[in-house]
């Protein structure tokens, strides 16, 4: 886990990143892919009249300041092992913080969400073992004492996520 | 479906695949040659690491070797879950349309759970304002329209039956990535 971040409370307020035209283009261009080759940054370079020091340069310093928050191989989940589940609770708001407490204690909590809705904590469980997650489930009830509504994929579809800037 | 987690089928991988994950699934080096240096690091050649890749992308274990941006720092600061009550026997047909729209970042059939949630299909949307989601969101309704169900409410439950909703994020609560352990 050394590269993950942490971030515990973060409201979603994040700033704005200032971008030159060369990392706009790669923003945009990279989303689709990079080439499988030798040079894969000479390559683009050339797609963008650029040259691969500056565009090494570039990748560099938005990877740094997590304008890119990952570069590289995406793998499927499923290959790295382990299960998962997207799962719910319908917090009393007056014991939310308390509850979050008790929901992120646990290290299996992977990503967990406030939302708008009567079901309004939505956090991802990830396990090594698959009937690890039963267990986590049964254990976040007892703690809390709130039913959890439980939501693993049954069918993930591709998806074409592009943002240009 | 009950409450019971879908076990997946855990696929194999070579031991030469899972060192391949574990080298580079914080990142790909950026270097002028980075498959030179992971070729290094495996001690087998830069022909055989790219021969390597395009196998594991060509699998599917590999979806793209891509860039993430983290949405927020683009301006996309808004995201919004949209959840669907699909009817079943077309769900996959358009679910797989949805998932298609560039403006998803996720797409998912999930349980329902009757009467809590009687939503099956899952949208993440991600725009720059409020409005734009709001729009997203419309534009997926309008893609749905046809097989969305409306469901009689039971007027002695404390909630409403709808055929959708969407669900924006207040506050991170708790983030950390997903890495294979070893």
């Amino acid at each position: 886990m050394d590269n993950a971040t942490l971030v515990k409370n973060e409201k979603i307020c994040h700033e704005i990143a200032e971008l030159s035209a060369l990392d706009k283009s790669l923003i945009n261009l990279l989303q689709h892919g990079l080439p499988v080759c030798e040079r894969p940054f000479e390559q683009i370079a050339n797609e963008l009249g650029s040259s691969e020091a500056q565009v090494i340069q570039h990748l560099k310093e938005l990877k740094q300041s997590r304008v890119l928050s990952r570069f590289g191989p995406m793998f499927d989940a499923v290959y790295l092992g382990g299960a998962f589940t997207l799962a719910a609770l319908a917090v009393p708001d007056e014991d939310f913080a308390k509850v979050t407490e008790q929901v992120n204690s646990f290290e299996q909590i992977a990503h967990n969400y406030r939302r708008t809705h009567r079901f309004n904590m939505w956090f991802v469980i990830a396990t090594e073992e698959a009937n690890e997650i039963e267990r986590v489930i049964t254990a976040i009830e007892e703690k809390t004492g709130l039913k959890v509504l439980n939501t693993p994929k049954l069918k993930e579809f591709y998806v074409g996520l592009y943002l240009p800037v | 479906m009950s409450d019971t987690t879908i076990l997946q089928e855990k696929p194999s991988l070579t031991a030469i695949e899972r060192q391949y994950i574990l080298l580079t699934q914080n990142g790909l080096p950026i270097i002028e040659k980075p498959y030179h240096h992971i070729a290094e690091q495996m001690q087998i050649s830069v022909e055989e690491v790219l021969a390597l890749t395009n196998d594991m992308l060509a699998r599917g274990i590999i979806r793209r070797i891509a860039a993430v941006p983290n949405h927020y720092k683009l301006g996309y600061q808004f995201n919004g879950m949209t959840v669907w009550d699909v009817d079943d026997k077309q769900a996959e047909k358009f679910g797989d349309a949805v998932g298609r729209l560039p403006f998803v970042s996720h797409c998912y059939l999930r349980p329902r759970h009757l009467p809590q949630w009687n939503y099956n299909l899952f949208a993440m949307v991600h725009g720059k304002t409020p409005e734009a989601i709001a729009k997203y969101r419309g534009q997926i309704k309008e893609l749905l329209k046809e097989v969305l169900l409306t469901r009689n409410n039971d007027l002695s439950q404390d909630f409403m039956t709808k055929s959708n909703d969407m669900l924006t994020s207040t506050e991170i609560l708790k983030k950390t990535g997903l890495r294979l352990k070893r």
